[in-house]
């Protein structure tokens, strides 16, 4: 391997564990908000104990997020630092502005949430983390254009002089259509985590303590988190659907790689649920396929014809091929059979989660517990299911751009660090897969410690008016 | 001036803004098993405890300070940016790998009951503290001396280039400045025992610093100096005597003002030195990257200047406030006996 794949390996390692923890924290945030301020409108207990037992946990798990985020800002520079100057003129921008916007907001006001019960008022102690939460949207905002630029490239100019992108329009950067779809995709996918995670947990206490005085606090969770997998599920595929018209529009061969389709399609294009044959699809054994599906996701009417692989790539070829060093490339086609199945597993992961949610509805209802044993194993996949949704996304869009590091405009290959040895990149690998595997260890069995604990007894929290000086601290770690 | 000369002077304040802040959490972590030790296990760990309780709140923001500034070095320097963190790329692994295992430290510690779990999360502190430290001293002192860089602004040296005893002498700097910076911030912060211990290590830790700081400016000074930095230096010097002034007195906000100010002179020292480069090549003058070889064009500069100028001060005013919610002195007393997860 050279240098250029472990640098490709690395990142996408270490990306895709970042988006373990992130889509997490987005969703859980908002959760832990809403039970908090539930609290100070309405008084019930439970809404405390909720909001403390996820807000834990949702520290446990920000914790992780924070540490592998402050790696991505740096690897661009380690790895990729011809990359970064190609383009650092439009794509540090928003990086810089997610720092100083983002980063600032969520850390500051989640210590100012973990550390100041009895400290600060309660309304704006509960204020606090909904902060969190916005921090947490601007995050993605910014980040997303980012890298919605690299799908779709607009707001630049490319300089001979200075042989790099330019920036000459900002706001068309913030307002990229792939962005402006891609967020709420993100966002959206983001809520159907948290709400997973919390039906998840909920219910694993409800079983278990089915005749307890808890059981009510925890259906109602249960409820609650199934009910937000379904909404955010719905925004899912309607923002997923709005992604793949764009997307057709932008970079065709990432929907035909989608389907593996080499030939283009004139029209009724069908969709294939599943494919039994040579596993790129070239060749096909046995099929099952909706006709006109895969038209009306590309296009929006089932008669839209589709461009295949094979005329995708003699036209590319023709029109970057022979151009500038930075666009040259000898296939111009996506790993086939990983952008298939990441596209059919990101979906059918989804689906599954809202079903799982749905069923968990039905047979929460009354005074009912779910009793069946295969809810053990529906529990822990519950909120496995879509994050592994979000990790399938995120590798179906980033290797289905491929070759492309900047779409139509600069290769991978050229965007690599030259000044950096394989010795460094294997390096920083083994560190980096080492580190990260013994993290999820831990981190793991902490979450899992917390989970089983369950919620606390509630316990009236000190106000600043009540709140004794030289008492032991409310919170400390 | 130039949009690019106003940026070089932003990065150098959000430099600044990450030592004077985290420079002190980086000394509370490295003082734990100093500060944090008492007669007996129990005492050992209501001490530690209020060590890293005293910056438990903050710790993060102040962290934020580096990310920033590495996006803001993206953003209006990707050259710089570009070279900078290619050349480091060892140094920089080991910072990245010191500063998760440290920020797990403080959030994981006191999640489970349990000695051993507590005494290698301790380690994690201390050594995660120690190597940024040294490191960024070590790295920045190469940024202001000059590398071997060539005509496509790339690094052409290895991790021995990196390794010379003036970067090794600037990293020792960091190193005294932030223990003493840390020690200070615990005695303004604590009561009790660790309150008068901190003051004693401040000194001894702040007599150090201040020789090798007088040696290491010196030098710099020498091969380099202009008037606009030779002011800084002594303002630097100045203020490090100050605070150990004020210390012996029992001033402990004023000591760690002047800490404060030793550190942002010391920064400003550096960047003086630099400007007008941004990464020196010693290869060839000619190959340095500069503010204006270096730098993005005035439409992404102008942009970035209105975002700057808007939510810096927002950010100081919300982080300042968050020194005010917790700016009451903790000791042990204040511990409870288990920890609260
Ligand atoms: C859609 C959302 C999203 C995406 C695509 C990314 N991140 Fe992220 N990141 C977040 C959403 C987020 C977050 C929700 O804001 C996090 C997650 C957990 C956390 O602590 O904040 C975060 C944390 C986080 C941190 C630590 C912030 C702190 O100290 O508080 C850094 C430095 C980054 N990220 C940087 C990156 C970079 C350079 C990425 C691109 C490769 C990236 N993230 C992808
Ligand atoms: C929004 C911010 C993101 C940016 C700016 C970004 C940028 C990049 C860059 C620079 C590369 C390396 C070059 C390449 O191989 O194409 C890459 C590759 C990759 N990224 Fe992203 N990425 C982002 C988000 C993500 C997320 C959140 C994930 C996964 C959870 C992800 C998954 C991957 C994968 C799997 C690759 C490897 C693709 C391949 O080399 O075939 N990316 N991305
Ligand atoms: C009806 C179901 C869905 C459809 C039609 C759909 C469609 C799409 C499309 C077309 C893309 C690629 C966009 C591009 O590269 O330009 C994408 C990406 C992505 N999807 Fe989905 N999706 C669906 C369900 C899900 C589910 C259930 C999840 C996770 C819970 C998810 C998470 C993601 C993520 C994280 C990305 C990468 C970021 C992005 O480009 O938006 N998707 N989706």
């Amino acid at each position: 391997m050279d240098n250029l794949d472990l640098a490709r390996w690395q990142f996408a390692i270490t990306t895709v564990y970042h988006f373990l923890f992130v889509p997490v924290t987005i969703g859980m945030s908002a959760l832990v908000a809403w039970y908090h301020s539930a609290w100070v409108r309405r008084r019930r207990e439970d809404d405390l104990r909720l909001a403390k037992f996820f807000g834990k946990l949702f520290t446990i798990n920000f914790a992780l997020g924070l540490v592998t985020g402050i790696v991505q800002e740096f690897q661009f520079g380690m790895n990729w630092s011809d990359y970064s100057r190609f383009v650092g003129d439009i794509f540090g921008a928003p990086l810089a502005i997610e720092a100083l916007l983002a980063f600032f907001l969520e850390s500051t006001f989640l210590g100012l949430w973990i550390f100041g019960w009895g400290r600060i008022p309660e309304k704006l102690h509960a204020a606090c983390m909904w902060i969190v939460h916005v921090g947490t949207l601007l995050s993605a905002y910014f980040i997303l254009a980012a890298n919605s630029f690299m799908q779709n490239p607009v707001g630049y100019r490319y300089n001979p002089q200075t042989k790099r992108a330019e920036l000459t329009d900002f706001v068309a950067v913030l307002t990229n259509k792939v962005q402006l779809v891609t967020f709420p995709h993100v966002v959206t996918a983001a809520y159907m985590v948290g709400g997973a995670m919390v039906m998840a947990v909920a219910l694993w206490h409800l079983r278990r303590r089915e005749v307890g005085g808890d059981a009510g606090m925890y259906r109602r969770a249960t409820r609650l988190g199934a009910a937000v997998v379904l909404v955010a599920g719905l925004g899912v595929a309607v923002t997923g659907d709005l992604q793949g018209k764009i997307m057709t529009e932008v970079q065709p061969m990432k929907m035909a790689a989608a389907e593996a389709l080499y030939e283009s399609s004139d029209g009724n294009a069908p969709f294939s649920l599943l494919t039994i044959g040579s596993l790129d699809g070239s060749e096909e054994k046995f099929a099952v396929t909706v006709p006109g599906v895969l038209s009306f996701l590309a296009t929006g009417h089932f008669d839209g014809s589709v461009q295949g692989i094979n005329e995708l790539k003699a036209e590319y070829a023709q029109k970057y091929g022979t151009g500038s060093p930075l666009t040259a490339d000898a296939t111009y086609t996506p790993n086939i059979p990983l952008s298939y199945w990441s596209f059919r597993l990101m979906i059918g992961v989804g689906v599954l989660a809202a079903l799982i949610a749905l069923l968990a509805l039905w047979t929460t209802r009354g005074e009912r517990v779910p009793r069946a044993r295969w809810w053990h194993w529906a529990i822990m996949a519950a909120p496995l299911l879509p994050i592994f949704g979000n990790s399938f996304g995120w590798i179906f869009t980033e290797v289905g751009r491929q070759p492309w590091l900047v779409f139509g405009v600069m290769a991978t290959k050229t965007g690599v660090s030259p000044s950096v040895s394989a010795g460094e990149v294997v390096t920083s690998m083994v560190v980096y897969t080492l580190l990260y595997g013994l993290l999820a260890v831990v981190e793991v069995k902490l979450f899992l410690t917390y989970l089983r604990a369950g919620a606390l007894p509630f316990e009236e929290p000190a106000t600043p008016a009540t709140h004794d000086d030289d008492a032991p601290l409310a919170f400390a770690y | 001036m130039e949009l690019s000369t106003v940026w070089f002077v932003i990065i150098a304040v959000l430099w600044t803004g990450y030592f004077v802040l985290e420079g002190f959490d980086f000394g509370v972590g490295m003082l734990l098993p100093v500060l944090g030790r008492g007669g007996d296990a129990e005492t050992t760990e209501k001490r530690r405890r209020v060590l890293i309780n005293t910056i438990g709140p903050v710790w993060d923001g102040n962290e934020v300070w580096v990310l920033t500034a590495g996006g803001a070095t993206f953003a209006a320097f990707p050259h710089w940016y570009a070279t900078m963190f290619s050349a480091f790329y060892l140094p920089l692994l080991l910072i990245l790998v010191a500063l998760i295992v440290r920020n797990l430290g403080f959030d994981y510690r006191g999640k489970r009951d349990d000695l051993r779990w507590r005494a290698r999360w301790d380690k994690a502190i201390v050594v995660g503290s120690f190597l940024p430290a040294l490191l960024w001293g070590v790295a920045l002192t190469n940024v202001v001396r000059g590398l071997p860089i060539d005509g496509d602004k790339e690094f052409t040296g290895n991790l021995v280039t990196l390794l010379n005893p003036v970067a090794l002498l600037g990293g020792l700097v960091t190193l005294g400045l932030f223990l003493t910076h840390g020690a200070l911030f615990v005695a303004l912060k604590t009561d009790g025992p660790i309150r008068g211990d901190a003051r004693r290590i401040a000194t001894r830790t702040g007599a150090v610093t201040a020789v090798l700081a007088v040696a290491l400016l010196g030098i710099l000074g020498a091969a380099d100096g202009r008037a606009a930095s030779w002011v800084t230096t002594v303002l630097a010097a100045l203020a490090l005597v100050g605070a150990l002034a004020a210390n012996l007195r029992g001033r402990e906000g004023w000591a760690f003002v002047g800490t404060f100010v030793t550190i942002a002179m010391a920064v400003a020292t550096y960047f003086l030195l630099l400007f007008p480069d941004v990464m020196p090549s010693s290869t060839a003058a000619a190959w340095s990257l500069t503010t204006a070889n270096a730098s993005s064009t005035p439409y992404t500069l102008k942009i970035m200047t209105w975002v700057a100028l808007v939510f810096t001060p927002i950010v100081l005013l919300y982080q300042s406030w968050t020194y005010w919610v917790f700016r009451k002195r903790i000791g042990t007393q204040h511990i409870p006996a288990v920890a609260s997860h």
